[in-house]
């Protein structure tokens, strides 16, 4: 019996409308290319993402979980930056206390027309993915 | 009320299904909960299926729709319109990016490519299921837009809106109008100078009692968005409070012990603290340059006009839009690029045509007659990686029409262009002919042999290996090298950053989509105009002034402005008021109410912005944003991960 080698791992990438959610999209006018089990959800903003669904997302089975945040190009003010960091900080503590590895939670911010960035993030992120998640 | 869904699902032509298997994808989603109708269609936002559309809801009584094709980017605004013709509130269509974020990311993977389709779709229609009917915010529209940037494309603008009955700031930055337009001599493809054209667009300006001009100006605060954006403006003082007699300004000039470089003519020639760059140029009250100016006083002695006290002034602007042209600089070439500053007689483009504006009788450089001149093209254009890879546009047909200038004038001239394919689009074809026909030699090198300059013994020479003569290195000596030099971003696009506007990879400012939204950008009520978005001549600028500026009023043009209505709500069941939100809203949107004798928080509708930055901080999960609630997010996520 051939064992099956999993290629990708299973990622929901939070987006944001006006800044990262272009740039994943400039990915794709680009053909440059990621795995197929990576899925976005676009929000307003990255700071306004919640843990109970990331942490939700885990629990549904994704591998890992992108916040593709706005930096300091959000439209929404500076403090943007500052409140994703602590979303995600305080992301990590719950993970933890699930026995998660809070290094499932991934964030870059990524400008409108970062494609590249993106790509490469999620490239290396799957990889991390792949080698520390159970197939 | 249970869910009517009809499900659309694009081909684009073969952009989605030439990679989505999207036959597969509608048989997989067909009896999904809530899913009534399912289709293909080959262009959903084609009239022809919008008008099916538009059957298939009034028909059927549908109260949710998914649309799986492009970006919503494109057509969001398009299946909501389709909605609104069908009598479905606007927010009851989902939509689901199959083309950018699927088929065209992974057209390598077609299984894969199908596998996402299909959980992306029943996403939306998890979203669809639980979407409710909506009615966006009104909120007032100050019927007022400020044009940042007073060149050709600003001041176009600002003369369409004032046609519009729409009163206009028009703020630009120098002390003259005109912007890069007013530097140059005779013009392709009309043969007008840059002054005569700028000329007649001032006083097109001044005649409209409903533009403010204000020169020397510049936004340093912007606040609030689309309908309501709150502008502070500095404007330095001219330190004239009329206009001097001419031979008394004359000797002002000639009185001030100031030099320094002028940039209006590239550092070529130099200038007076108290200048002006041409007789004719507007406003037409001379200037003083105070970074320069040592307070001497010697031309206010001369002048009484002139007045040294005059202070910077601070004003308060209120406007529904802000149009955004602040042009371009040109490329400016490195140490040593093409001989730039190495060897003596090497120009750029822009500074041999203000050249060619100050010689009269003869083209004299250094002290000898020019005879050979040798154009190099491309230059800080089309660029390896990591460079200016793009094609500047502006510059063959610049350089191929200042050569023809300078032959007109000087018929003695010899000229050689070393280009790189010669890209004289449109009716700027003619110039180029005419260039062959008055005996101009074209020589063409590629990325793997372009042009060398050497500067030794006196001599400037240039060399390239031909490819239109197989190849053979030829050599030419040049009294004059110009190098074509391409447009690239402002140094200084400070002003861009205020308004948070997205550069493209280029770095200009980005439009929304190249095609169909080419003057918006992703900041709403801010549009972009002429080549502060990307190189362009100045029909194109001028194209794109009338369209920022049509697209501006129109967000203001009603007085009234539809928003989102996506805003935070409270559950004031979960509520127990500690504040966190309150400190985490960026906009003052929440204060504290008592309902039935419990302190809980109050959203303000008309302030909160739909950003979400208090959902997170809430440690009793009080707080929802409408379009994303935790039912709607997690079903989503439900949807995504049964796959
Ligand atoms: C050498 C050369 C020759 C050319 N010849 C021709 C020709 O013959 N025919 C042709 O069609 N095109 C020609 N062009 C192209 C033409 O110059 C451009 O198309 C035109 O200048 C673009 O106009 P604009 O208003 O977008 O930008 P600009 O001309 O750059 O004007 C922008 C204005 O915005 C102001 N500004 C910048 N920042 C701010 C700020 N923060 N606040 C307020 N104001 C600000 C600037 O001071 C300036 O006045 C030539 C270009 C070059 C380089």
């Amino acid at each position: 019996m051939t064992e099956k080698i999993r290629k990708s791992a299973k990622i929901l990438v939070f987006s944001t409308e006006k800044i990262s959610d272009p740039a994943i999209d400039m990915a794709g006018l680009l053909k440059l290319h990621y795995p197929p089990t990576v899925y976005t959800i676009t929000v307003p903003c990255s700071s306004g993402i919640k843990s109970r669904w990331i942490l939700h997302a885990y629990e549904k089975g994704f591998d890992g979980v992108f916040i593709a945040a706005d930096g300091t190009d959000c439209v929404f003010g500076e403090s943007c930056t500052e409140k994703t960091g602590q979303l995600v900080g305080r992301t990590h503590v719950l993970m933890k206390e699930k026995s998660l590895d809070p290094a499932r939670l991934k964030m870059a911010a990524i400008c409108s027309v970062c494609s590249e960035s993106f790509v490469k993030q999620i490239k290396g992120f799957n990889e991390y993915l792949l080698k520390t998640t159970n197939p | 009320m249970k869910k009517k869904i009809g499900v659309y699902i694009c081909h684009c032509g073969g952009n989605i299904s030439d990679y989505v298997d999207v036959e597969k994808v509608k048989k997989s989603i067909e009896d999904e909960g809530g899913v009534y109708l399912a289709k293909t269609t080959m262009f959903a936002c084609s009239d022809s299926n919008q008008k099916d559309m538009v059957d298939d809801i009034k028909g059927n009584e549908l109260n949710g729709i998914v649309v799986a094709s492009c970006s919503p980017k494109l057509h969001l605004t398009t299946f909501r319109n389709v909605s609104e013709r069908a009598d479905l509130n606007k927010y009851n269509y989902v939509h689901a990016n199959i083309r950018e974020q699927d088929s065209w990311a992974h057209s390598d993977d077609k299984n894969g490519a199908t596998e996402k389709a299909i959980l992306l779709v029943k996403a939306a229609i998890a979203k669809a299921r639980l979407a409710e009917p909506l009615i966006p915010n009104k909120i007032q529209a100050q019927k007022a837009v400020a044009v940042i940037g007073g060149g050709i494309a600003g001041m176009k603008a600002a003369i369409a809106l004032s046609d519009k009955d729409c009163p206009v700031y028009l703020i630009e930055k120098a002390p003259f109008v005109g912007g890069r337009v007013a530097q140059w001599g005779n013009m392709f493809t009309s043969n007008q100078t840059g002054e005569e054209l700028i000329t007649k667009l001032y006083h097109e300006l001044i005649k409209r009692k409903n533009i403010t001009l204000f020169t020397g100006a510049e936004v340093t605060h912007n606040a609030g968005s689309i309908g309501d954006f709150r502008l502070k403006v500095s404007v330095q003082p001219r330190y004239f409070t009329g206009t001097c007699e001419e031979k008394q300004l004359q000797q002002a000039i000639d009185a001030c012990p100031v030099e320094v470089l002028d940039e209006f003519n590239f550092n070529l020639t130099k200038r007076k603290a108290i200048y002006r760059n041409a007789a004719s140029e507007y406003p037409q009250t001379a200037t003083i340059d105070m970074e320069n100016c040592t307070r001497c006083g010697k031309c206010e002695a001369i002048c009484d006009k002139i007045d040294l006290s005059q202070k910077e002034e601070i004003l308060d602007l209120h406007v529904g839009s802000v149009l955004m042209a602040t042009g371009f600089d040109p490329y400016t070439p490195a140490e040593g690029e093409y001989g730039y500053n190495e060897v003596d007689n090497v120009l750029t483009l822009p500074q041999f045509v203000r050249m060619l504006e100050l010689s009269d009788k003869k083209l004299i450089r250094n002290g000898k007659e020019i005879k050979n001149i040798a154009y190099i093209y491309c230059v800080g254009s089309r660029q390896e990686e990591d460079g200016n890879t793009y094609c500047s546009r502006y510059c063959c047909t610049s350089a191929i029409h200042t050569s023809v200038e300078v032959k007109k004038k000087f018929p003695g001239v010899y000229n050689y262009h070393f280009n790189r394919g010669i890209r004289t689009y449109g009716k700027q074809e003619l110039l180029y002919a005419e260039s062959l026909q008055l005996g101009d030699i074209y020589l063409q090198g590629d990325e793997e042999s372009l042009p060398e300059v050497s500067g030794e013994s006196g001599k400037t020479m240039v060399k390239v290996k031909d490819i239109l003569s197989a190849g053979r290195l030829i050599e030419v000596e040049a009294d004059l090298v110009v190098l074509v030099t391409g447009m690239v971003p402002r140094a200084d696009n400070s002003v861009g950053s205020m308004f948070k506007l997205p550069k493209g990879r280029d770095k200009f400012f980005n439009e929304i989509h190249m095609k169909l939204r080419p003057v918006e950008t992703f900041i709403d009520g801010v549009t972009i105009a002429g080549a502060c978005q990307g190189p362009k001549n100045i029909m194109e600028s001028v194209n794109s002034a009338l369209a920022a500026a049509t697209k501006s009023y129109s967000y203001v043009s009603k007085g009234e402005l539809e928003t989102e209505p996506i805003v935070a709500e409270v559950d004031a069941e979960l509520c127990s008021w500690c504040d966190a939100c309150t400190a985490a809203c960026p906009f003052d949107a929440i204060s504290m109410t008592n309902e039935s004798s419990k302190a809980i928080a109050l959203i303000n509708n008309s302030v909160c912005k739909g950003c979400g930055m208090c959902l997170p901080v809430c440690p009793t999960d009080a707080l929802n944003l409408i379009a994303y609630s935790n039912n709607e997010i997690e079903s989503m996520i439900d949807a995504l991960a049964a796959g």
